[in-house]
């Protein structure tokens, strides 16, 4: 998962740690480098340019004073915060008050999100994912993570079985995993 | 998954923030003290940041990232002093821990003694609470004045901001002060627990408590602690709120060695 770079561009750990001593230069390459997949999160959650850069500038300012809550022997910084951003969205969204601590969101991903060609080739490759699920399993999925619905609101939604909304989001999660882990 | 399939699909919901009630409550409790599943949970998330990958989209405007570096340059942060020189300054005048100590034992005296004058002048049958509320103000008082009493600072292991808290411990008396500070807000679910944590490692319950809206707390001679226990260190936990609260089970925040 190491996003260090043979061409001399910075990992992510040494970029952190840079910010760790107040360093807002790396605050800004780490802006260059994942902005656009902050920003995009954020904004397939809202909907909406003026929130979605609110989000923006929340999620790198978190980072910025609090540099810590990232451990990056977790997983990849673009992922964590790609979560992060996922996760202000939807509190956003639902206008509710942040339900997670930025330091209490640990997460474990291999995939390498450092570079645009990788984020284009995980994202591609999640998009064919879904779809080829069911277009049940995909929605379920969908309104749960882009939407912040609950498995309740879901299934009344969608007047299917909660039992069958929670096989369905949990299924479609593995399908994900297996298909990075080949 | 390491085991318990019965957990897996509520599981896979609460990586997504999507499982509410009493089955969020059991799988809370339930996380709580199974590795395995924190593990799994790890994972799932991780399976959701792929799914966020997948929104792809346009890129922020070039405001967006002066904004953002304008809002770090008016919030300049240097690892090596993470604590404002204003604060620093007043820790170093007033000695921190005693300041602080001090001040909510004078606030705790205070409001103990104006309670009590109040239980004098209009309720004379109730001298014995007021005899009780005078001996936890003394032993209080005792704590902190004692020349064998044990001081222990404890502090965390992460910065900015970074909680701390000091332990005033009479072993002999089981007398026991803790003031704290800098404590991030707890989640609606969660509860700070101190320890005390003697020699053979078994950690004593030593009181659960919650932080003010500026991150102070304190707790004052909890019940519980057997007299003449040494301790070796004390330590506080984020648990869940619902219990149970007889030994450690969520995240450490601080702990100082006696």
């Amino acid at each position: 998962m190491s996003n260090a770079d043979p061409k001399g561009i910075p990992p992510d750990s040494n970029l952190v740690a840079a910010i760790r001593s107040g360093d807002q230069t790396a605050m800004a390459a780490l802006y260059d480098r994942y902005s656009s997949i902050v920003y995009s999160v954020a904004l397939r959650v809202l909907g909406d340019t003026g929130a979605a850069e609110d989000i923006l500038q929340d999620v790198f300012m978190q980072l910025w004073r609090n540099p810590n809550a990232f451990d990056s022997n977790r997983g990849s910084l673009g992922a964590w915060l790609a979560v992060i951003t996922r996760n202000r969205a939807i509190d956003a969204l639902r206008k509710r008050r942040p339900e997670n601590d930025i330091e209490d969101v640990v997460i474990s991903v291999e995939t390498d999100l450092a570079s645009e060609a990788d984020r284009s080739r995980a994202a591609e490759k999640v998009r064919g994912l879904l779809g080829s699920m069911p277009a049940a399993q995909r929605s379920a999925l969908e309104m749960a993570y882009f939407e912040g619905l609950t498995h309740t609101e879901i299934a009344a939604k969608t007047g299917e079985p909660l039992g069958t909304i929670k096989t369905r989001i949990r299924a479609g999660l593995t399908t994900l995993r297996k298909a990075f882990q080949e | 998954m390491s085991g318990h399939e019965q957990y897996a699909e509520d599981l896979a919901l609460y990586a997504l923030g999507s499982l509410q009630g009493e089955d969020r409550a059991n799988l809370e409790k339930h996380l709580d003290s199974c590795s395995g599943c924190r593990q799994e949970l790890e994972a799932l998330r991780g399976d959701g940041a792929l799914l966020a990958v997948s929104a792809t989209g346009p890129k922020p405007p070039q405001r967006s990232r002066q904004r953002l570096l304008d809002a770090v340059a008016s919030d300049p942060r240097d690892s090596s002093s993470p604590a404002p020189a204003r604060r620093f300054n007043v820790w170093a005048f007033f000695g921190w821990a005693a300041a602080v100590g001090m001040f909510l034992v004078v606030i705790q005296l205070r409001r103990q003694n104006v309670s009590l004058q109040e239980a004098v002048s209009s309720l004379g049958a109730v001298v014995g609470s007021q005899t009780i509320e005078m001996e936890n103000a003394r032993r209080v008082v005792d704590t902190l004045t004692a020349p064998d009493a044990q001081a222990v600072t404890l502090v965390a292991g992460k910065n900015p901001p970074q909680p701390q808290g000091k332990a005033f411990y009479l072993r002999n008396r089981s007398g026991l002060v803790f003031v704290a500070n800098n404590l991030a807000p707890l989640p609606p679910d969660k509860i700070y627990e101190l320890w005390l944590i003697p020699p053979d490692g078994k950690p004593i319950a030593a009181g659960l408590f919650k932080p003010d809206a500026k991150g102070n707390a304190s707790v004052i001679n909890p019940p519980g602690i057997p007299a003449g226990v040494e301790a070796k260190t004390f330590a506080v936990t984020l648990e869940s709120a619902t219990g149970p609260h007889d030994a450690p089970r969520g995240t450490g925040v601080m702990a100082g060695g006696a």
